[in-house]
């Protein structure tokens, strides 16, 4: 059964009537988490930007909207959503058209994270329906607000668990003039992270620190973004800082590098287990060789300075490598998450970092205030095991 | 303004409490000498005033656990506090609470440039956060003016903003993670090392909470490598209209530059007068620095000026040198303080669309000459963060209630043309009651949801925030 709805009132009306659990979907391509049984509640009937002032760097679009139909509209004035959310489609293999709600819901940033911030740091404001069928409002279109508690912060990564996103009012950013990229091959994962962690702790706002481990050679590779000159300005200062030699790729041939990197497209395609950990960067090698050495064995796109690994397991065994790869994050701190496996798999292995128990009381206690008869995709978050716990 | 009335039976169980605090702190820590409790009575709204029953400045994240484990158990309000720099009330005591200081917890934890994070306890002082990493070359990026006093404690619980957050963003972008005493004594972290949250997203609800869902005793901050250099343009216009256009312009131009400050003619004078400056005397004028090497500089300023020529200004002022950066910047950090030798006043904080500074600006004068009132502008342009200064004089009787009537007039403006009541300053005591104006009772009501869930007693901070008739069923059915 799937229900669609073409306004914020129906889709109040819809979720007040329901009977059920709700599958919340937007263009349905983030197939994540732990698998939710129930009738599916489309928002991407809620369609349209209803505001955009490119001279206020603001925009506010219905939650069903394509994000690419708002990445049109924004570089039409030479603008862009600046948090680079990922295509899950290339990674998961999934249809379907990205919506902004969706990017949203799920706090997708993608390699620009380390420099501009993520979604939920150009999330402004928001309306939803919570779990009772409520339509709430909270933070506005201003890109300073502190009326109130921060529930857009909140809602931006809660997978519509606590309530169904309607409307978004977004901080958007100019494009710069151009780009350019350092590429080096061949580096240790130790010393590929060090030289990222040496650029982004220059002055030379560095806004793309990565290095893959994908294919036979590694590459390390650091954008800069502005205007020509200062790019080239930046290349010439980290070139006589430690980065003389490292190749430079300048203009589209650079964005399409990091394009590749936001959509993890190197891990595409295959029925490889995807593990994504956030983790404190230097953490990153030591991880990795931890893993290695208990037999796990993984290929590795260690995005934001290393502090987001993304790992492809070549056999996770029956529990999907899960023991070691939480034990790593229980050793250093951090999280991890499933990010691709098999329905079954994400149906008995916690999807999302189980939560001491104190914290996990809260996240219930919040889950229990906003969707106090549990419809709202439940279980996609927080596992029968979360539930059982404390 | 009203504060719930204080509960007589806390207030007789007063000597058992205040035994009971100095059983679970060391010596000194506990003071209930009503002199020395004076510090505490009020906040930087000095307009309301209210001793606390006692005060405690514990030293460690256990001291503070116990405290409000001491607290939970007898039902007395806990009011957390930092350095008292809240411009809204927000560490605004009643007579029935215990205030909690975090001031004696200022070390720094730990610092680390390769993941460029500091962990420091939140009673460090803003300004001594950058102060413990530039000898290496980096910095704390948000900077309220009040950043010599003000502590990181009260910087998360108000998500307060600064001068150069157009390009880096306020308190809650750097924050990576805190440690958080809750209401019953409990303590949690969030956060850490490693960016973003690995279930809901708890960091970014505590950050901007006013000390109502837990007490925060540390704090892992981002720091950032220090630009090559910064310089400021001066720019002034004959009409706040123009200034405006300009403003939105640049930004259209796609320039970012770290600040764009606005003040009005009212200020400008102000200012002029007590740091002399060497601003023109002119109807609008605005602050504008970028940052990067010397090249990048010139050639951001050089569009700057280009654009700003566009609307033909009054006056132009590139600065040459580090002397004359600073003397511009002077005017402007001190310009608060200009107006306050002026006469008292009230400092507003409401939010607009970057598009309706014109009209905002033009409405204030005219509702100020309403009131007999002066008001002065002075603002961080670039994100629309007004903050009007009605100048009132509070000897006069009838004249703060004349000038809170304007207030409230004016932050009702700011929301009717799509913005919002606080941009930083956060809601405290003074935007409390008119909540209403920007959030209908359900928007209220899931907010107070949330405080429920994290202190269902409502003993931290209960009289703020919210409109005492929307809190008063939670607050008394504890
Ligand atoms: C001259 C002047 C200029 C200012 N300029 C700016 C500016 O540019 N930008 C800006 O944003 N603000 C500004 N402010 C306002 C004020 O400085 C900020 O709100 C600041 O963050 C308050 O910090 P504090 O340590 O003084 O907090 P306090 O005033 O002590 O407390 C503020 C709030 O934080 C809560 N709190 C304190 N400690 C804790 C804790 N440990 N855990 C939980 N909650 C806690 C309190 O209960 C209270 O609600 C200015 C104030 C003045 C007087």
């Amino acid at each position: 059964m799937k229900q669609s709805v073409s306004s914020e009132q129906e889709l109040a009306e819809a979720v007040a009537a329901a009977a059920g659990p709700l599958r919340i979907r937007g263009g349905g391509t983030r197939d994540i988490g732990r698998p939710v049984v129930g009738e599916v509640l489309s928002v991407a009937g809620l369609s349209g930007v209803d505001l955009y002032e490119p001279g206020a760097l603001t925009l506010v679009a219905r939650a069903g909207t394509p994000l690419a139909e708002i990445d049109a509209l924004l570089a039409g004035e030479g603008q862009r959503l600046a948090f680079e959310p990922m295509d899950h489609r290339v990674l998961l293999g999934t249809g379907g058209e990205p919506t902004i709600g969706g990017a949203v819901a799920a706090n997708v940033s993608g390699p620009r994270r380390v420099q501009a911030g993520a979604a939920r740091d150009f999330a402004l404001g928001a309306r939803f329906v919570d779990g009772r069928g409520r339509v709430l409002k909270n933070g506005g279109r201003v890109m300073k607000n502190v009326t109130g508690y921060d529930l857009v912060k909140l809602l931006a990564g809660s997978w519509g668990t606590l309530g169904v996103l309607t409307e978004v009012s977004l901080k958007v950013q100019a494009v710069p003039e151009t780009e350019a990229t350092l590429v080096a091959r061949g580096l240790g994962l130790a010393e590929g992270v060090a030289a990222l962690a040496r650029a982004l702790g220059s002055p030379w706002d560095i806004s793309g620190t990565v290095h893959l481990e994908v294919g036979e050679a590694s590459e390390t590779r650091v954008r800069i973004e502005g205007s020509e000159m200062s790019v080239r300005y930046r290349a010439g200062a980290l070139a006589g800082a430690g980065f003389a030699g490292w190749e430079v790729v300048e203009g589209v041939a650079s964005a399409v590098l990091w394009r590749e990197v936001r959509d993890v497209a190197p891990f595409a395609g295959d029925g490889r287990v995807i593990w994504r950990l956030s983790v404190k960067p230097s953490d990153a090698p030591v991880i990795s060789a931890a893993l290695t050495a208990a037999g796990l064995v993984h290929r590795g796109i260690y995005d934001w300075g290393g502090g987001l690994m993304w790992l492809a397991l070549e056999d996770g065994g029956d529990d999907a490598g899960e023991g070691l790869i939480r034990g790593q994050i229980a050793a250093h701190g951090g999280h991890a998450m499933l990010v691709r496996a098999s329905e079954a798999l994400r149906g008995r292995i916690a999807v999302f970092q189980p939560q001491p128990a104190p914290v996990a009381a809260l996240m219930r206690g919040l889950k229990q205030k906003f969707d106090p008869r549990g419809i709202l995709n439940p279980g996609l978050m927080m596992s029968e095991h979360d539930k059982a716990a404390g | 303004m009203q504060m719930p009335e204080p509960e007589a039976d806390i207030l007789a169980g007063k000597a058992r409490i205040v035994a009971r605090l100095r059983e679970v702190l060391p010596n000194g820590a506990v003071i209930d000498d009503p002199v020395a409790l004076k510090v505490y009575e009020c906040d930087g709204l000095s307009a309301y005033r209210c001793p606390p029953m006692c005060a405690v400045l514990p030293g460690s994240t256990e001291e503070v656990s116990a405290v409000m484990r001491v607290c939970h158990e007898a039902g007395v309000p806990v009011v957390p506090r930092g350095s008292g720099t809240s411009l809204s009330g927000g560490a605004l005591p009643t007579a029935d609470s215990v205030i909690l200081g975090v001031a004696r917890m200022n070390r720094v934890l730990e610092t680390d440039y390769d993941n460029r994070f500091i962990r420091v306890e939140a009673g460090r002082t803003n300004l001594s956060v950058t102060g413990a990493v530039e000898a290496d070359g980096f910095f704390y990026a948000p900077d309220p003016s009040s950043q010599l006093a003000c502590a990181i404690a009260g910087n998360i619980a108000m998500n307060s903003g600064g001068a150069h957050c157009l390009k880096y963003g306020v308190t809650t972008n750097n924050l990576m993670g805190v440690t958080v005493v809750m209401a019953d004594g409990e303590v949690i972290e969030l956060g850490g090392a490693h960016l973003d949250a690995g279930g809901l997203d708890l960091l970014g609800l505590i950050c901007g909470s006013e000390g109502q869902l837990g007490v925060v005793t540390e704090a892992t901050l981002r720091i950032l490598a220090k630009p090559e250099g910064a310089r400021p343009v001066l720019i002034g216009f004959d009409s706040n209209e123009v200034a405006g256009a300009c403003v939105s312009d640049i930004i259209r131009a796609g320039i970012l530059p770290v600040a764009i400050e606005f003040m009005d003619r009212v200020v400008i004078r102000a200012a002029e007068a007590h740091a002399h400056p060497g601003y023109p005397d002119c109807e609008a004028l605005l602050i504008i620095e970028v940052e990067g090497s010397e090249a990048e500089i010139d050639h951001q300023l050089g569009r700057i000026i280009e654009i700003a020529r566009h609307h033909e200004p009054v006056a132009l002022r590139e600065s040459a040198s580090a002397e004359e950066s600073a003397k511009i910047w002077k005017g402007r950090k001190t310009a608060f303080g200009a107006m306050g030798r002026i006469n008292d006043y009230m400092c507003l904080d409401g939010t607009i669309p970057v598009s309706e500074l014109p009209l905002v600006l033009r409405r204030i004068g005219e509702m100020g000459e309403g009131y007999g009132l002066t008001v002065g502008n002075v603002f961080h342009a670039g994100d629309g963060n007004m903050h009007p200064l009605i100048l009132f004089d509070a000897n006069k009787p009838g004249d703060l209630e004349k000038a809170e009537a304007l207030g409230a007039d004016i932050l009702t403006l700011c929301v009717e043309v799509g913005g919002c009541l606080t941009g930083e300053h956060g809601v405290g005591v003074e935007k409390r009651d008119i909540m209403r104006a920007q959030y209908s009772d359900d928007d209220l009501a899931i907010q107070m949801d949330v405080k429920d869930v994290f202190d269902p007693a409502w003993v931290l901070n209960p009289a703020k925030v919210f409109p005492l008739d929307a809190s008063a069923p939670r607050r008394l059915a504890k």
